[in-house]
């Protein structure tokens, strides 16, 4: 053991005891390119605003007519004399660049340019090319073992059964075996059985979930903006769309022209349009003071890196301020896929949009239905009514009358207003007109309970002996707020002096809802629900309540505050206001009919005869919204439109990609200066340095960069995806690092598995499962994830698959594990993301609200991790402990830590507590026989086999201690008893039990639990 | 529970990620051979290391220098007067953008304190005190100008996500010498002003780095430590049986699979437990005695920003290698005449406290102390917020810094008559970052990481500079 790890330590700290040897023949692409792109392009490569000494070694041409080396002639070489001197001044790397040269590295170069310093493209920019499999072999194994025969390595055994079964599981579903369907394939462990059970997990619909994690960090989905306040944004139907995505096996062509483009798609549907949310799922703001201009390039670097880091594996982000260094990338390549996404249409600062609405089959048999109905009823209300034209003609009289009779009102214009709750804010303008618009949070606010109560104060001028207090409809639906347009004010209050009551003595309205009438809004009574004015039937027209005093206003100027409280609820409040005062005698009463807005008022004072036909529709339209021969039908249409409004405000919705007809304008920032407008503008183009199709005459569109990255003559796509999928299944990347195969990347360690692969990828149609069925059942996946020593001395870092790796579950499978073997897990797919338990005040950092976690209760409670509310700058305390990353940026590979934390979380933690407790339940009521026996049964649970006999021991002995500890403090037993919402059962003794939970525990905490191996 | 502290320290300290793990197993059963490399990466430092560790008091929202730091008496001549406009054409602005920009002269006095005779306002006396003690900067700049992105930029060096903050990049390089608390600690406190801007947990994420560097948030309501109390009813000694039993069974199979991880998982459930005993007792400072409460001018228990700097000041004689601060609510776009006096005295007393109470302890010559915003304010006034305040400001900032090889009376930099625009000695995030790193003996253009292809530093690859004049 010791020698062992003395030689993993020297390893790791690169102590290397001897490098590899030079090869005999020296590949470019192998050897010589990551030395180069290192330690020389930085200064003499791609970009060439810091080039030095005009020198690039990143083309052979340019490289031999500068004379850096004469192929052939290393000794004659000034790169290599430049390499190997001591003296510090003419040494390459330079001493302050921090670059320094192994022996082996020099004698690399060296070699290579005697050879004749051969160029190859970088690997990833050549057309990957498909190795021949013989017929009948798995591609993977015959590459592997091919690789490993090179390199004097064989591979390891098959692991066994129980082993098999549930790696399969963890990889592909994410969730542990039952040991009963461990025991079955333990019987029958044969080849065809294995095959068999990957097929049933790839048509098990948890295995869509599993898939969606590492996407989802690709693409960084997240429930909240990221930047400043970090609210939420609309985007769960996304995840989703993801998931079913994987368990319909969509082809990954397919899934990427939906993604990019899937508004733009000929046979677009809402399946498409929500996959089109990715273009979405990035960092915005709501941050005052935020500047349009920057946030439009944020938005722009991060979507051009989101799409570099999914598909390409290239890492653009610097071309932000210059040509990349080490890869082909231009800082005009950068800005013109940019420009690809310049079409959507969405705020730069501000809150998102709700989104489109994402409805299932019921959802959208109901929408059509409430369409249908209501086009019925729009069609009933439009058809022309002879039979009106004299109600219209007496109508026309009484208005122009009204309209008459409202010169004697004068306009009250110095008014103020304010709500109590903020629920409506309400502003003045000079005219007195008071608008309120609902908080856009309102509706978010757990404690709004859908009322208000408004404040306005005003003077009112001497011998007042009436107020009218007009309802104004202006642009909206209806002239109240509440979604079918109508208000209730249950009362309407006059104070002077800020005490004493202005009393009214009598109410009237223009127009009075059947159950509630004007004269209740004056009854004194505001807190009962069903009690005060309203005026459903007639919100299309503006309505006015007239106020007669009591007694005539004795003081010139007199103060008055008027108290309107709106107390029935569901934002029935009055959208906007006027207030007028007339000096009239008594009685003050409401005309017959409302007052007609401006419009309608000046054509009625124009003698019948010399009305245009369009005048005549005009007033033949307005008697319409309030002849109450058409009130029931019109209370009909406010009623279906309240189900249609309440229908789409309780629907899923989802931000998605729409696109604009004017776009963007994208111009070239020098050094990425928003503010320096002197640069090019750009248009949508495709990176220069790849193969593309040839486009003329027309502007290029999302789709279309959709369909190059999927395009055969695209070489990154399939290696990004295929190598990101090689490391599910064993741990590490073909190439380790999974977001940059470009130069400063790894290449391949096995280049012709990668391609084969990618190329295997695209032949199937870029199907998914075809792959992972490859992957799955193939020997090397098969194998022991155990290590001798010589194959860790010869492989530390099993690159070469000589064997599997273990490795720890990822943030989100950790909880899943724990739930399914508490029993807890509610296996429930898709949904609003859930708000399992979280420590109190973990947001008390935030505001623009200030927030706090409200726990979900019931189900919500135990599902899944990948249904965790996701918040950016504070995400989930226990998620982040096992790696999750906060998705800000996108992420392809998540650390795999080893921290305290992790203990923590497990042992403390009341997600972690309560399974325990719930295991140790079913440990009582589902096991039977003595202690071991129990253990034996609960290891089986958690681990799919059974304990040894020193495991058995360890646990036999701490269920004795803690059990003996409880039976003295009982009470201490029922407090850990208590933790989490699920109930305990009244049937089990408490000592126990308590006991039980912490076997339960430590069984949760092993990290063979933890653990896929 | 057989391991020893010193072991348990190493194994916390070594590299903890997947194949590195073999360090931290190696570090178990051979702790001398790690003795390097369990205080970080970096090894034998090519710097004298001045500063042994950071303490960074950020004041978030952007305090105002015009009435703390940066006298301004031509800004109080033209007071009511427009801008000129040869400042602010063409440059950026936050909510001022597009208004009519008036200059609004400093609202607070300013005196001279200390043999130094260093120009500070009356609004911070006991700072003033110290004043022999620190050196100010009023010539640094930022390049962000929203409270997010500047937060993200002073923090991290890059205005992009997902980059590790200089919390993590130090314990990264330099490891951590406390033997049972985190390397890198976060603490809050809130003015008890009106509405502080929000505060995001990136600003001490480890980014690209493992996941271990990550600061970790010390709270003063609730577990101190996320999750680490033990359950109700699980006293310390049960919760010990059950970890006893876990390493037990972890090692049992350990035995089975050579797998380095799980000699890493049983030291981490070691420190763990130590960690349940260690945090409470560092965070309990009634033992502190009454003098020293004193001096800080705080209650055990009390939340408040003078608690936090007492607790630094524990946290610092414990081996954490990076503790920062955060007193919340500077963002005084209104009501800064105001609000800004509160803010003031809830700091100032505090920061004397800090250096006063390093100094006699000996530990201030190697303490690096920093005090700052994330941006600086407008000499405009902004008046449409409600009552005069002013707006965000990324041209010229005060800050000052103290300990640890810093030159102590003086003042550097300066910034034009109206206190606009850094005139002299101009500095930068960057080269703060730096100086700071220089001063923990780290070379700053060779502290890399590869990120993305490129080697990633906190100090940023435009060549930034150490602050030379400002060192001892």
């Amino acid at each position: 053991m010791t020698k062992t790890t003395c030689l993993l330590l020297l390893a790791t700290l690169g102590l290397h005891a001897a490098e590899p040897p030079v090869p005999a023949k020296i590949e470019f692409n192998r050897d010589v390119q990551p030395i180069l792109s290192d330690n020389c392009f930085y200064c003499h490569g791609n970009d060439p605003k810091h080039r030095e000494a005009d020198l690039r070694l990143d083309i052979r041409d340019e490289a031999v007519k500068a004379e850096a080396f004469i192929p052939g002639k290393a000794a004659k070489s000034e790169l290599v004399s430049r390499i190997f001197t001591t003296d510090a001044d003419d040494l390459m790397p330079p001493p302050d660049s921090h670059k320094k040269l192994t022996q082996r590295q020099k004698d690399i170069l060296k070699k290579w340019i005697d050879q004749g310093a051969a160029y190859q493209q970088h690997w990833s920019y050549e057309k990957p090319v498909k190795a021949a499999i013989p017929a009948g072999k798995n591609g993977v194994d015959v590459l592997v073992q091919q690789r490993l025969a090179q390199i004097s390595l064989k591979p390891s055994p098959q692991a066994d059964a129980r082993t098999l079964i549930r790696r399969l599981y963890l990889d592909l579903i994410g969730l542990p075996p039952k040991p009963e369907e461990v025991a079955a394939f333990e019987k029958d462990p044969s080849p065809a059985a294995y095959a068999k059970l990957v097929e049933s997990l790839l048509k098990n619909p948890h295995y869509g979930e599993r898939m969606a994690i590492g996407w989802l960090d690709v693409v960084r989905f997240a429930d909240t903006i990221g930047y400043h306040s970090d609210n939420p944004h609309n985007v769960w139907p996304y995840r989703d769309y993801v998931i079913q995505s994987f368990n319909s096996n969509k082809h990954f062509d397919r899934f990427t022209l939906e993604q990019i483009a899937g508004d733009l798609l000929p046979d677009a549907t809402q399946e498409t349009r929500v996959g089109s949310a990715f273009n979405r799922l990035l960092l915005s703001t709501e941050e005052g003071g935020a500047q349009a201009k920057d946030y439009e390039q944020r938005m722009l670097t991060d979507r051009v890196r989101a799409v570099g880091n999914a598909w390409m594996g290239q890492t653009t982000g610097c071309c932000q301020c210059h040509d990349h260094k080490f890869d082909p990338w231009t800082q005009r390549d950068f800005y013109s896929l940019g420009a690809f996404f310049a079409d959507i249409k969405e705020p730069i600062l501000g809150r998102r949009e709700p989104g489109i609405l994402v409805l299932d089959a019921a959802g959208q048999k109901r929408q059509t239905d409430i369409a249908q109905r209501l086009t019925a009823l729009q069609a009933e209300f439009a058809k022309p009514r002879p039979e009106l034209a004299p109600a219209q003609a007496e109508w026309e009289k009484q208005a122009l009358e009204a309209v008459t009779a409202s010169g004697m009102w004068q306009p009250l214009k110095q008014v103020t207003a304010s709500s109590a709750k903020k629920n409506v804010a309400l502003k003045t303008d000079k005219e007195g007109v008071v608008r309120g618009t609902i908080d856009a949070k309102r509706n978010e606010r757990k404690q709004n309970d859908g009322t208000d109560t408004y404040t306005l104060t005003t003077k009112l001028p001497l011998g007042t002996t009436g107020i009218r207090l007009e309802a104004l409809k202006e642009k909206l639906p209806g002239i109240g707020l509440a979604s079918n347009g109508n208000f209730v004010l249950s009362e309407i209050a006059l104070t002077t002096g800020g005490k004493s009551k202005l009393p009214v003595a009598f109410a009237s309205a223009t127009f009075e809802q059947k159950t509630l009438p004007a004269a209740t809004a004056i009854d004194g009574i505001a807190d009962k629900k069903e009690n005060g004015w309203g005026v459903l039937g007639a919100t299309g027209a503006d309505q006015s309540l007239y106020l007669e005093l009591a007694a005539p206003v004795t003081e010139a100027n007199a103060a008055v505050t008027l108290t309107l409280t709106f107390g029935w609820g569901d934002n029935h409040e009055i959208a906007n206001l006027r207030l007028s005062s007339t000096s009239a005698p008594k009685p003050i009463r409401a005309p017959g009919t409302s007052l007609p807005a401006a419009e309608i008022a000046s054509i009625l004072k124009a003698a019948p005869e010399k009305r245009t036909p369009e005048q005549k529709q005009k007033l033949t339209a307005a008697y319409k919204q309030i002849a109450p021969e058409l009130n029931d039908l019109r209370a009909k249409i406010a009623t279906v439109e309240k189900e249609k409004a309440d229908f789409e405000n309780n629907a899923p919705k989802c931000i998605v990609s729409i696109s604009d007809t004017t776009k963007r304008t994208v111009r070239i920032l020098p050094r990425g200066n928003w503010m320096d407008e002197s640069g090019e503008v750009v248009k949508a183009a495709l990176p220069g340095y790849l193969p593309k199709p040839k486009i003329e005459g027309r502007d290029l569109t999302r789709l279309d960069l959709a369909q190059w990255l999927v395009s055969k003559d695209n070489p990154l796509t399939a290696r990004t995806v295929m190598n990101r999928l090689w490391k599910q299944f064993f741990g590490t990347g073909l190439s380790k690092v999974l977001d940059d195969l470009g130069a400063q990347g790894e290449p391949p360690v096995n280049p012709a598995l990668l391609d084969w692969l990618a190329c295997e990828f695209m032949d199937s149609g870029w199907d998914m499962q075809h792959m992972i069925r490859i992957i799955a059942n193939s020997a090397t996946y098969q194998q022991v994830s155990t290590s001798t020593k010589a194959l860790t001395a010869a492989d530390p870092y099993n690159r070469e698959c000589a064997r599997q790796s273990p490795f720890r579950l990822d943030a989100e499978l950790v909880r899943d594990n724990a739930l399914t073997i508490s029993g807890l897990l509610v296996p429930k797919i898709g949904g609003p993301s859930v708000k399992p338990y979280q420590p109190a005040k973990y947001w008390e950092n935030l505001n623009f609200p200030t927030r706090e976690w409200q726990n979900d209760s019931g189900e919500s409670l135990y599902r899944r991790g990948i249904y965790t509310w996701w918040q950016r700058s504070f995400t989930h305390p226990s998620m982040l402990a096992f790696d999750a990353p906060s998705r800000e940026e996108c992420v392809a590979e998540r650390n795999r830590s080893n921290i305290p934390q992790q203990a923590l979380v497990l042992l403390n933690d009341p997600t972690y507590v309560e399974a325990a407790r719930v295991f140790a339940a079913r440990i009582l009521t589902e096991s039977s026989g003595d202690a071991s026996q129990r253990i034996t049964w609960a290891v089986q649970q958690a681990l799919q086999r059974k304990p040894t006999a020193e495991e058995l021991k360890t646990l036999s002995a701490l269920f004795a201690q803690q059990l003996a500890d409880y039976q003295k403090d009982p009470a201490a037993a029922m407090e850990l008893l208590k933790t989490g919402a699920a109930p305990v059962s009244p049937n089990l003794n408490s000592s126990e039990l308590a006991a039980w939970a912490h076997v339960a525990r430590v069984i949760l905490n092993l990290h063979e639990t933890i653990t896929r191996s | 529970m057989h391991s020893t502290s010193a072991q348990t320290r190493r194994a916390f300290l070594g590299r903890t990620t997947q194949g590195l793990g073999s360090v931290a197993l190696a570090s178990l059963l051979q702790p001398q051979l790690l003795n390097a490399a369990s205080r970080g990466v970096l090894g034998t430092l090519p710097l004298p290391q001045k500063a042994k560790r950071v303490i960074w008091l950020t004041m978030a929202g952007g305090p105002s220098q015009l009435e703390l730091f940066d006298h301004k008496p031509k800004l109080a001549e033209m007071d009511g007067k427009p801008m000129p406009e040869s400042f602010t054409k063409g440059q950026q602005l936050a909510q001022l953008q597009g208004q009519k920009l008036v200059c609004k002269g400093p609202m607070f006095r300013f005196q001279k304190y200390g043999k130094c005779q260093m120009e500070l306002s009356e609004l911070l006396p006991h700072i003033g005190g110290v004043a022999d003690d620190i050196c100010l900067v009023r010539s640094m700049t930022t390049d962000a100008i929203n409270h997010d992105p500047a937060h993200m930029f002073m923090n991290t060096g890059a205005q992009i996500a997902g980059r590790p903050s200089m919390g993590s990049w130090v314990t990264y390089g330099l490891g951590s010498e406390a033997e049972d608390l985190p390397g890198f600690v976060v603490m809050m406190s809130t003015g008890k002003g009106r509405n502080p801007q929000p505060i995001a947990a990136r600003q001490w994420n480890s980014g690209f780095l493992p996941s271990k560097y990550q600061g970790v948030q010390l709270r003063s309501l609730g577990d101190p430590v996320l999750y680490l109390t033990s359950p109700n009813g699980v006293t310390r000694e049960r919760q010990g049986r059950d970890f006893a039993a876990i390493n037990a069974l972890n090692k049992q199979h350990a035995a089975l699979c050579d797998d380095p991880e799980i000699a890493t998982r049983i030291a981490q459930y070691e420190m763990a437990f130590q960690m349940q005993a260690s945090v409470p007792e560092l965070m309990d400072i009634r033992g502190e005695g009454a003098k020293t409460l004193e001096l800080y001018g705080c209650q055990p228990g009390d939340g408040s920003f003078a608690s936090n700097c007492l607790l630094a000041r524990r946290l610092a004689e414990r081996g954490t290698r990076f503790i920062q601060l955060y007193h919340r609510d500077w963002d005084h776009h209104s009501l800064l005449r105001e609000e800004l006096p509160l803010r003031a005295k809830e700091v100032d007393q505090a920061c004397a406290a800090l250096i006063k109470d390093l100094k006699q302890r000996g530990m201030f010559d190697d303490t690096l102390i920093v005090f700052s915003g994330e941006f600086g304010r407008t000499p405009m006034a902004q008046g449409n917020k409600g009552p005069i305040g002013r707006d965000h400001h990324n041209k010229a900032m005060s800050m000052w810094l103290a300990g640890a090889g810093i030159q102590r009376g003086v003042t550097f930099g300066s910034t034009d008559d109206l206190g606009y625009a850094a005139q002299e000695n101009v500095t930068t995030v960057h080269d703060l970052h730096a100086t700071m790193l220089h001063q923990l003996g780290i070379q700053h253009d060779a502290f890399s990481f590869k990120f993305q292809g490129l080697d990633a530093r906190l100090s940023g690859v435009e060549g930034a500079k150490v602050i030379q004049k400002i060192l001892a």
